[in-house]
């Protein structure tokens, strides 16, 4: 009863998130140029979306600005934590607080803001002032990511290092880096999501020449509006998916993975012990314990990733 | 650890702070409490009927001489506090932003809340889908989905064409202020959920259990464990939520038509609309912003410590 409660509840929430997305596709597929009368099946939409210079120009903006301000940001923003990192308690707290404001600020007070700023300093509106604005909040994403990558890294491992032989330089590319890697890959594609995202800070730096592919759907939908958009957001709906779907295909298959190699090493423990088992009976016993040991460890394993 | 070589590394990123996180904040401010004057030969500020009438007087003379002159004057930038108290005039559009926004803040808690709890009782595998389905429809374009909601809730859109067959209706959904939360909770409730969602998958049944066996009953269970555990999640969700909600400018002119302005439209008129005036502008972004520090100041009670990596997810 509870159970099924809930399932209903889930349910009709996502009812409610996936409706109007349902909507836009099946409309996609509408032969009248009306929202709300159907007047038969159609595929014209999608080909009068290709042929549209005005989106096929905005997404190539679109992707190069993301590319370009989140490839920037998660060099200058490496660093940035890095530096951050070594530094002194106060120093350090100031600058993270610093860090949090783009993304803690409305939106529409950044945007405002760096208008504010490029028109002040006469810079005209174009790409450079739209990659810039990006990475005014990518920046953070990245620093963000990779902070807490460096706290949990052990301290020493840079000293041992020294110590092993390594120049400076040579144990910060293989020992540093490595190690706060999976954190310099989240804040890039993150950067890199939120870049291809946005809208409101867009809209304050864009130029004329530079307009990305929210822009030009909010110019869509400001005047009247036509099917096309309704094509390009069932696209974008099922590159989504796919895209979400192959991330989470690929880690699940790599946890699978890893699983049976796990299983396989103990299962090769297993066996040694059994072989050495075989040849005198006090080290029978300490196989046996040695099993159970290892099926506690299998156990463990399999509790943590329910 | 001591890297003596890497401290210089944050360098560029200081100079980056300086020049596009501090300068432009100096910005607002300078914009807020200035404003551009026209001013005579001797430096005297001149009132806005005095450069009409100076404008009116050389139309004249260009007519009675047949030439084009132009009204020449310097301009200077003068200390003022009007465009604080021109924000006056704007304050119940502010409180109008500030009572959607908490509107729906809290219809978002209220279905986010029960949501992620299922969610984090599912199984791993489970719990991954979900989580997937509630982020899928965030990574569409908002502009996108705002856009289909206008198709759902017009005069005769699909929603109303529903009804008519049950032969109720129509009703008047889209530009009402209804319509407007409806946008919020539908483009944020993701923001809501999913740091819900992170602190809630960190309770352990085993918890709930021992609560139960101690002879609490649901609600004890749900008051006394499951929410002042989850407080840091409320916190994080109720600030996702509301920051974005009170500051939306485009949600209120698809949804809400042009009866329903908020505050960020308000501050788009000012810069880039036909009430272009950036000192005005400035002036609303600034009170926006000490706002919304005095709204997070309010709900960072609910949780003292930094739980920012459950935002980030």
């Amino acid at each position: 009863m509870k159970k099924a409660i809930s399932r209903i509840y889930l349910w009709v929430v996502f009812a409610f998130l996936y409706i109007p997305i349902i909507v836009l596709i099946v409309n996609s597929f509408n032969a009248s140029k009306s929202r709300s009368v159907w007047t038969g099946f159609t595929f014209d939409w999608y080909k009068r979306l290709f042929s549209n210079q005005a989106i096929i120009n905005s997404l190539g903006n679109t992707l190069i600005v993301a590319a370009i301000a989140s490839v920037l940001s998660t060099l200058l923003g490496t660093l940035a934590a890095i530096g951050i990192y070594s530094m002194r308690k106060v120093p350090r707290s100031l600058l993270i607080n610093i860090t949090y404001l783009p993304i803690m600020n409305p939106e529409i007070v950044t945007g405002v803001s760096l208008m504010l700023l490029f028109v002040s300093c006469k810079i005209n509106l174009g790409y450079i002032t739209l990659i810039l604005a990006h990475m005014s909040f990518c920046l953070s994403y990245v620093i963000l990511n990779v902070l807490p990558k460096l706290r949990q890294m052990d301290r020493h491992l840079y000293e041992a290092a020294l110590d092993l032989g390594c120049s400076p330089r040579q144990a910060f590319m293989r020992v540093v880096i490595p190690e706060i890697m999976p954190g310099i890959i989240s804040g890039f594609l993150m950067s890199f999501t939120y870049s291809i995202d946005d809208f409101v800070i867009s809209y304050f730096t864009y130029g004329p020449t530079s307009q990305t592919l929210s822009i030009t759907i909010f110019s869509m939908t400001r005047r009247k509006v036509s099917p096309e958009v309704n094509a390009l957001s069932a696209i974008i709906f099922v590159v989504v998916l796919v895209v979400l779907l192959i991330v989470n295909f690929a880690g699940s298959r790599d946890e699978r993975r890893e699983k049976q190699l796990e299983r396989r090493a103990i299962q090769d423990i297993r066996f040694t012990r059994q072989l050495r088992g075989a040849s005198s009976s006090t080290v029978a016993a300490e196989n046996n314990s040695g099993y159970i040991g290892a099926k506690d460890k299998d156990n463990t394993n399999g509790g943590e990733k329910q | 650890m001591n890297f003596k070589a890497t401290k210089l590394t944050a360098a560029p990123y200081i100079l980056w702070v300086l020049i596009f996180i501090i300068v432009p904040m100096a910005l607002i401010a300078v914009f807020a409490f200035t404003t551009t004057v026209k001013v005579d030969s001797e430096g005297n500020v001149l009132s806005a009927e005095e450069v009409s009438v100076m404008e009116e007087e050389l139309a004249e003379y260009n007519e009675e001489n047949g030439t084009e002159e132009e009204l020449q004057l310097d301009e200077r930038t003068i200390f003022t506090l009007d465009n604080i108290f021109k924000v006056n005039d704007y304050l119940p559009v502010l409180f109008k932003s500030l009572w959607l926004a908490a509107i729906a803040t809290a219809i978002c808690l209220v279905i986010a809340y029960p949501m992620s709890f299922a969610i984090s009782r599912g199984n791993a595998n489970r719990q991954k889908v979900m989580i997937m389905l509630v982020m899928l429809p965030m990574w569409m374009n908002f502009l996108l989905r705002t856009y289909a909601w206008m198709t759902l809730l017009e005069k005769n859109g699909w929603i109303n064409k529903f009804l008519s067959f049950l032969s109720i209706g129509p009703f008047q959904m889209i530009n009402t202020q209804g319509a407007v939360v409806l946008g919020m909770v539908y483009n944020y409730l993701p923001f809501m959920i999913l740091p819900l969602y992170s602190i809630m998958v960190k309770i352990q049944d085993t918890t709930l259990e021992a609560s139960a066996d101690l002879g609490a009953n649901v609600f004890q269970t749900f008051s006394r464990v499951i929410l002042p555990l989850s407080m840091p999640g409320i916190a994080t969700g109720i600030t996702m939520v509301f920051v974005p909600a009170i500051s939306t400018f485009i949600i209120s002119r698809m949804l809400g038509g042009g009866t329903n302005l908020l505050i960020g439209d308000l501050i788009d008129l000012q810069f880039l609309g036909n009430a272009y005036n950036p000192n005005l502008g400035a002036a609303i972004s600034l009170v926006l912003m000490a706002f919304i520090l005095l709204c997070m100041s309010i709900t960072n009670q609910l949780d003292n410590e930094d739980n920012i990596e459950g935002v980030l997810l």
